[in-house]
């Protein structure tokens, strides 16, 4: 009987908040839903037909950079992707008080455009001077590097079918920079851990698993250990996950995730960690697909700034020879096309590249085969044409 | 009374009549004894081995049990003196530590499996794992890593061993709260001892007939504290011209690791480092069952797996691979220099991977534990006819 007069209750209040659940006047979902104000817009629109045409900063960097760089614009405008580039050259410069900063030119265009891609860089070796990387990171508040690693069929390495995600927490922990000698022979160097950034890694990690599909969030910690700061890590990545039900959450040590990186990484799917562990993992995962020269990477950072990257060195025994392997910035590129909507075009260019290794007709010398980078990117080119 | 005594011994002594001395200081001829030749097993060494034990979590207890079988199905004069020390099962407390470091003392040599540490914090900042490492000072951990003949992997041939600083770094446990939603967690790096795990890597390669000892760190990042244990490597490195001395960073050696592992040989690094590379090393040959490890300090040696997991989700299940303990159990047994129980143990654990007829479950076989532990005591005797 109580529970009869309950639910009469409970009717009646949703009565008079203009809802009911009987039969008769059923409303749709999406007007609850508009209600609650959870559907913003009706139906996803693609973006491609209403924005045009995108403008987005390019760095070429150093070293190999500008090869590469040449070499993903002609497959982007073959592609007819559409994207303007604006080129910025970036150099450490020093700015007012001995600060080092980069060009204000390029910063006002990665301002404005909000999307970057960038080549590597090279760091100068000259004393105080800052890494590259890290200045960039610093100038635009990069706090998550995001990294697929999914095997690429043709590549052979001794590992199938992996297909997971680093995300790594890219401005804190024991990245911090602080450290201090207490007495001559006693170093002490501090993991700095905080609640703010810890939230801010674990919601996009969530926010990354649902927009791209993935089925699974896994933190990775050492809590064991470091109790305190870890702990912090693992209870925020916790509390996000309350929020995120649809994506399912774990949680395991850094050493467990090793051990059974090289022994399974088909389990694993989107891995969210501190600034060290990720720094480890993404690398080590990168190495089961074939190393960094196959490997995209994105940064996330804080008002809509996203620069998308490759990761390997300048190698510069080999720059202005036309061997460098473009497929790095290229896959880059494609994850930057993923980010702003244009799925269309990132699949396009994604499935010309992943065919022409593939193929193993036309591939670089690092890749196994023989050819040109200049031949490898026309390859790429003509299969962009073909599949249209 | 002294004199009293005395004489009845001599009696006693005497009473024992001629062959029957005989009998009890030799062995008979056996069969077995024959066919193994120079290798013959000693005579049985008068006193017997005092070993401390600790089980710890998880699997530990079974891999015990499997070494407690297999010890006693070999003869081997080791004796075991058990602690059940477990944070999790509310068996932890100061004076059991006390009793375990006692016991330790004058042992010397522990075999331990892994004492798991629940991971919520309760105000004690430090494990009774680490609490236990600093007391008895173990400050290297070797892990070597070695391909398992018979099972094959992705990497096969590997042949490796990792030596980690286990006392200080990133487990230091010291951290705090500098306001709330900051935390600071300290890294240690002491000259002291990164120049002492640095002489115990070369020290190593020097014994074992190694050529090279590769550094690994993150100097690029940690200027001070992982430049100061780069340096420390460097200037040990000096004193021992015959061996090569290479520098890494850790996320390349990773990397490196899963791409091409055999270009490494002896790795020296701080602690976490050690923690990430002992586990990625232990996957490439098979997983945490197979993989065994010892730690040292000045005076004690403690004998585990190379990757310490408690592994809970198996207890009691009967499929934990108790190969890594065994091996470790024979690298122990080495180290009391009991060469030919040694030897008898890891051949016998050997031959049964390499026959590949019973497998536990981690490697792709459906035996469990039991199996495993009855077919390697049954191959125990078996020598090959050289």
């Amino acid at each position: 009987m109580a529970g009869k007069a309950w639910r009469s209750t409970i009717f009646n209040l949703l009565r008079q908040w203009g809802l009911s659940i009987n039969g008769k006047d059923k409303i749709e979902a999406q007007e609850v839903s508009r209600v609650v104000g959870a559907l913003r817009t009706e139906t996803p629109q693609p973006r491609t037909y209403v924005r045009g045409i995108h403008t987005v900063t390019l760095i070429p960097g150093d070293g190999i950079g500008p090869e590469i760089s040449s070499a993903v614009m002609k497959i982007f405008e073959a592609a007819k992707a559409p994207i303007q580039w604006e080129e910025r050259n970036v150099t450490a410069i020093k700015g007012p008080g001995g600060k080092w900063m980069i060009p204000p030119d390029a910063k006002e265009s990665m301002d404005r455009n909000k999307i970057g891609l960038k080549g590597p860089l090279k760091t100068p070796i000259a004393a105080g001077h800052p890494s590259m990387n890290l200045l960039l990171r610093k100038t635009f508040d990069l706090y998550a590097n995001v990294r697929p690693c999914v095997s690429i069929e043709g590549y052979k390495t001794p590992y199938t079918d992996v297909n997971l995600v680093t995300i790594r927490e890219n401005t804190e922990g024991e990245y911090s920079g602080i450290e201090h000698v207490i007495v001559d022979g006693v170093v002490q160097s501090i993991k700095l851990i905080t609640e703010q950034a810890s939230q801010r890694i674990a919601e996009y990690a969530f926010e990354y698993a649902r927009n791209n599909q993935r089925a699974s969030v896994t933190a990775v910690h050492k809590a064991n250990i470091m109790r305190m700061s870890d702990g912090l890590f693992l209870r925020k990545c916790r509390e996000v996950a309350e929020k995120h039900k649809d994506v399912k959450f774990t949680e395991m040590y850094l050493d467990t995730v090793c051990l059974n990186m090289v022994q399974d990484p088909t389990q694993f799917d989107v891995l969210v960690m501190p600034n060290l562990y990720g720094d480890i993992l993404s690398d080590l995962c990168a190495g089961l697909i074939g190393g960094l020269g196959v490997t995209p990477s994105g940064n996330i950072g804080a008002n809509g700034v996203a620069i998308f990257e490759s990761v390997h060195g300048t190698a510069p025994d080999i720059a202005g020879k036309d061997m460098a392997n473009p497929t790095a910035l290229l896959l880059s590129a494609v994850m930057m096309l993923r980010h702003m909507g244009l799925h269309g075009h990132a699949k396009k260019i994604e499935a010309a590249c992943f065919d022409i290794i593939r193929d193993k007709k036309v591939l670089t010398k690092d890749l196994g085969g023989n050819s040109k980078c200049s031949e490898f990117t026309e390859a790429i080119c003509q299969r962009v044409l073909d599949l249209d | 009374m002294a004199s009293a005594l005395r004489g009845s011994l001599v009696s006693l002594v005497k009473g024992l009549s001629g062959p029957q001395w005989q009998l009890l200081a030799s062995r008979p001829l056996s069969v077995s004894a024959a066919l193994c030749g120079p290798e013959a097993p000693p005579a049985r060494a008068d006193a017997t081995f005092k070993v401390t034990m600790l089980p710890g979590d998880g699997v530990g207890p079974e891999l015990m049990t499997a070494v407690k079988d297999v010890f006693r199905a070999g003869d081997v004069p080791v004796e075991f003196e058990e602690f059940r020390l477990s944070e999790v099962q509310n068996m932890a407390s100061e004076e059991k530590l006390e009793q375990v470091l006692t016991s330790l003392k004058i042992n010397k040599v522990a075999m331990k499996g892994v004492i798991h540490t629940p991971m919520e914090f309760k105000g004690e900042l430090a494990s009774y794992e680490m609490r236990l490492r600093r007391k008895l000072d173990l400050f290297a951990n070797v892990v070597h890593v070695n391909s398992l003949p018979g099972y094959s992997t992705r990497h096969n041939n590997l042949d490796l061993v990792i030596i980690r600083e286990q006392t200080e770094g990133e487990y230091s446990s010291l951290e705090h709260e500098s306001v709330p939603g900051v935390i600071e967690c300290l890294k240690i790096i002491t000259r002291v001892k990164s120049r002492r795990i640095a002489k115990f890597a070369f020290d190593y390669a020097t014994k074992k007939g190694r050529s090279k000892v590769t550094a690994v760190h993150k100097a690029n990042i940690m200027k001070l504290a992982d430049g100061l244990f780069l340096q420390c490597c460097a200037e040990i490195a000096e004193l021992y011209p015959k061996i090569k001395f290479e520098t890494i960073i850790i996320d390349n050696c990773c990397m490196q690791l899963v791409q091409n592992p055999y270009q490494f040989d002896v790795l020296v690094m701080p602690n976490l480092y050690g923690n990430i590379i002992d586990n990625l090393a232990a996957g490439l040959v098979g997983g945490a069952g197979v993989v065994p490890g010892e730690s040292y300090s000045g005076e004690y040696a403690v004998f585990e797996t190379g990757a310490r997991h408690p592994f809970a989700q198996a207890v009691g299940r009967n499929i934990a691979n108790p190969t890594a303990m065994l091996l470790s159990a024979a690298n122990m047994l080495r180290h009391l220099n009991l060469e030919y129980h040694s030897n008898m143990v890891s051949d016998a654990v050997k031959r049964v991977i390499k026959q590949g007829k019973v497998r536990t479950r981690d490697l792709g076989g459906y035996a469990t534990t039991s199996d495993f532990v009855r077919v390697v005591t049954e191959n125990l005797r078996h020598r090959p006819v050289r």
